[in-house]
């Protein structure tokens, strides 16, 4: 009797329980969940509707969904990026959005029917104007600047945006991408593991410039007050980054996997993303954008990639690379 | 016959220490080649990345132990006020996390750091940190803290009745070092350097941000490429393998180099010695002097920083530290408990086999022995109760090498030097660890944990794909770093220095009170 009593007493005290909500499990990247990022808004938006908890789980996403196959707990997978989008695809395990993607604010098309975007932004070098006066204003002008000009990268076999500018010299110099590199290998001053590390370094004095996104100024503007980041735009284009959302086939929750899918284009979710990613929203009309986004230069030409072309690229540009950076 | 049954009795946990740990590294690299089904085979770009992680390793350990020797004997001879808190920080930037060292070091050997600007200023040319010699330079930075520590300890270990015996006979400081500190060291070094080269062995962090580019890939980033740029497992647990199998080679090497030293029990007498007068007194005092710029100023100029802000830190950035400290203390208790256990059964056996298994943590990669884990368990609960008490585990067992490198000789000199009288007057169990062994090892065991305490602290988690939504406060580190906060990054970079430093203090301090 007493321990009939306990159990009882136990179970009412387990909160999952006792809500008796159905639960989303979203696997997302460690940024996104931090107080600083999109995930605390992003919870508190759709379960303001939903009737349901919203939980994040976070890690390292696709190895690990990977791994689990169809036994994955996920219902949602939240910030892959488009290049694993590819073994992501192969594996299987997610199904179609359901969204309209034709009138998107993205600059190029988007019609896959799998992967959906809920940010976007490009590669670009940032410098600070009062410790770099004159900023190349092309690639080539950056490929041909004296050595003392001092760049931090990422590296691509680590890094996203490292490989993001794999393909950006892929997609700009082609076949003279190998000859582009020896210009450029000189001025790296050095290759991080990730874009945190390498912007330390570039906030730090380190380096002139550093990999990192068209959207970067935007943060300096609004958080701090500083107008001196900017991003030296290319006239030979920029790499365009997306970040993607999907649900897998195998859900337990197919209702609210979708509900949340629905919910990722409408401005309500929109809305969040410019000040909390410090990227450009996926579907948002520009008068709806934060004012600092607005005011942000703009490249004349966004680059980019099919899947399978990136996919195809990836070994033979990271094999140029390595051969530039050895020499 | 019943003496018999009770070695037998008594070598169990040892045993079944090694054992686990052995089935824990091999297991988890056979789990990840088993998810692969297979190993698959190597490029030419993974074996450039094993020739440069063995080269930069040896000169790394090298170069580590060659300039700890002048540190230690100045700091073994010498005695000066403040001398303690000045050997207690030398040790810090062992502890460091990379993340803070990194910082550090650029602060003063960057390209717009304090060292560059002086250059500047006087119009010298100016130096580079970012290539092979940053990887070194960064190396010894971390290992001549380890170095200086354990061949400190060597020169404590002869007893100071041999050098009043030395003074008596009116040796020159030429004898000493040929009866007295050679054979010490002939005894201590081998095990110094293999302990740093295997710590080189698995560099990551710094010989990707500091190397300057791919010519510095190590083998532990090539591990972390086959996982995340390829996702092949199967390379992934082929590159693991040739690590261990390093490991290995690397460990008989310096087992048939070392000899050991056999200087007998002394009585705890406090020495008393002045050292050699004369030019040495210069030499020491700039040893000494070097050691602590080199490794204090990087660490001075992380703190400068950071400090102005740390009051203004979010609230959770406290809880994460909290949290933090926490599982640091657990995963030092474990630590200090297997590591006892471990050296003693080393010491009562003289296994090979156990004092290898110790080693192996060292250099097994994180990445493969998180991967691993995570394949083994699956299923079995959910991964995020499971987030927590792995990761405390993984910390303590990747600490056991470092604490066993200085308990292990102190607890085969305790065997020679007490074993006997004690095995004599029947001595055992508990009486025998509370009245002999924790009085006499006190010393390393505070040392072995505080160094666990510390490295738990620091360490970002091995485990990335064990998800969790407590945050420890290095995640918090590079949460705010990739949300632009890098100046609340540099306050909780010192935060974590100065935890990680008190927790060590704390340990070591105890250790040598007791």
């Amino acid at each position: 009797m007493r321990l009939q009593a306990l159990t009882l007493a136990l179970l009412a005290a387990s909160p999952g329980l006792a809500e008796d909500k159905p639960v989303l499990t979203v696997y997302a990247g460690d940024y996104v969940t931090s107080e600083w990022g999109p995930g605390p808004k992003i919870e508190e938006g759709f379960e303001a509707f939903c009737n349901c908890d919203l939980k994040f789980v976070t890690g390292d996403v696709l190895p690990r969904i990977l791994m689990e196959g169809e036994g994955t707990e996920a219902d949602i997978v939240f910030g892959l990026n488009t290049d694993v989008t590819a073994r992501a695809r192969a594996s299987g395990l997610f199904a179609p959005h359901g969204q309209d993607t034709s009138d998107m604010s993205l600059p190029i098309e988007w019609t896959d029917e799998i992967f959906l975007p809920y940010n976007w932004g490009e590669t670009a070098f940032i410098y600070d104007e009062t410790r770099l006066e004159n900023p190349p204003a092309s690639f080539a002008e950056l490929l041909d600047a004296p050595d003392d000009l001092k760049i931090v990268i990422q590296d691509p076999r680590a890094s996203i945006s490292g490989l993001a500018l794999l393909l950006w010299v892929k997609e700009v110099y082609g076949d003279q991408a190998p000859e582009a590199w020896a210009k450029l290998a000189p001025k790296v001053l050095t290759v991080t593991k990730g874009w945190s590390e390498s912007y330390g370094m570039f906030t730090d004095g380190e380096a002139d410039m550093v990999l990192s996104y068209t959207t970067s100024p935007a943060y300096h503007i609004a958080a701090e007050e500083d107008l001196t980041k900017k991003a030296a735009i290319f006239p030979e284009g920029h790499y365009f980054m997306t970040e993607l959302a999907a649900q897998l086939r195998t859900t337990d929750q197919p209702e609210l996997a979708q509900a949340f899918m629905d919910w990722i284009l409408t401005p309500d979710f929109q809305k969040v993303i410019p000040l909390a990613n410090w990227s450009m929203p996926a579907k948002l009309p520009q008068a709806d954008w934060p004012q600092v986004m607005r005011d942000l230069p703009r490249p004349e030409k966004t680059l980019f990639y099919t899947e399978d072309e990136a996919e195809a690229l990836r070994q033979p540009a990271l094999d140029e690379w390595l051969r530039a950076f050895s020499q | 016959m019943a003496a018999g049954i009770f070695a037998i009795r008594r070598d169990w946990g040892g045993g079944a220490v090694a054992a686990a740990l052995a089935a824990l590294i091999l297991g988890t690299l056979a789990a990840v080649a088993w998810q692969a089904r297979g190993l698959s085979g190597l490029g030419p770009w993974d074996w450039r990345a094993v020739w440069f992680t063995l080269w930069q390793a040896m000169l790394s350990a090298s170069l580590s132990a060659l300039l700890a020797i002048p540190v230690a004997r100045a700091l073994a001879r010498r005695r000066f006020p403040g001398r303690a808190l000045l050997v207690t920080l030398l040790g810090a930037p062992f502890i460091l996390p990379v993340i803070v060292a990194i910082m550090g070091l650029i602060s003063v050997f960057g390209r717009n750091g304090v060292l560059n600007d002086a250059f500047r200023a006087f119009g010298l040319p100016e130096i580079t940190i970012y290539g092979w010699q940053g990887v070194i330079l960064a190396h010894v930075f971390f290992n001549l803290p380890l170095s200086v520590r354990l061949i400190l300890q060597g020169w404590q270990s002869i007893p100071s009745e041999r050098f009043r015996l030395a003074a008596s006979l009116d040796f020159a400081p030429a004898d000493i070092a040929r009866h007295l500190e050679r054979p010490m060291l002939r005894a201590v070094l081998p095990g110094v350097w293999l302990a740093v080269f295997l710590v080189c062995l698995t560099s990551f962090a710094v010989a990707l941000t500091l190397g300057g580019g791919p010519r510095a890939t190590t083998v532990e980033l090539a591990i972390y490429q086959a996982f995340r740029f390829d996702f092949d497992l199967g390379r992934a647990a082929m590159l693991g393998l040739i690590q261990i199998a390093l490991c290995l080679a690397a460990m008989s090497l310096a087992r048939w180099i070392a000899i050991p030293a056999a200087f007998g029990a002394g009585l705890d007498q406090p020495d008393q010695l002045t050292g050699p007068r004369g030019w040495r007194r210069i030499t020491d005092t700039l040893a000494i002097t070097l050691a602590a710029v080199f490794l204090l100023w990087p660490m001075l100029a992380v703190t400068m920083r950071g400090l102005p802000r740390i009051p203004a830190l979010p609230a959770d950035v406290w809880d994460a530290a909290l949290r933090s400290v926490v599982m640091a203390l657990i995963s030092a208790a474990l630590a200090i408990t297997l590591s006892l256990v471990l050296a003693l059964s080393v010491a009562r056996s003289k296994s090979r086999l156990i004092e290898a298994a110790g080693m192996l943590p060292l250099v097994a990669s994180p990445l493969v022995l998180g991967t691993g884990l995570f394949i083994l368990l699956r299923g079995t609960l959910a991964p995020q109760s499971l987030a927590l008490p792995v990761t405390i585990a993984i910390n303590a067992i990747m600490a056991l090498p470092f604490g066993l490198r200085a308990l292990i000789p102190a607890a085969r000199d305790l065997r020679a030097d007490y074993g006997r009288l004690a095995d004599s007057l029947d001595m055992q169990g508990l009486a025998r660890l509370r009245l002999l062994t924790l009085p006499r090892l006190a010393r390393p065991i505070g040392f072995a944990g505080g160094l666990a305490a510390a490295l738990a602290m620091g360490d970002l988690g091995v485990i990335t794909l064990f998800p969790s939504d407590q945050p420890t406060l290095p995640l918090k580190l590079y949460q705010l770093m990739n949300s632009y906060r890098m100046a609340d990054a540099s306050a909780c970079a010192v935060l974590l220095m100065a935890i990680s430093f008190a927790l060590f203090w704390l340990f070591d301090r105890g250790g040598r009170l007791a």
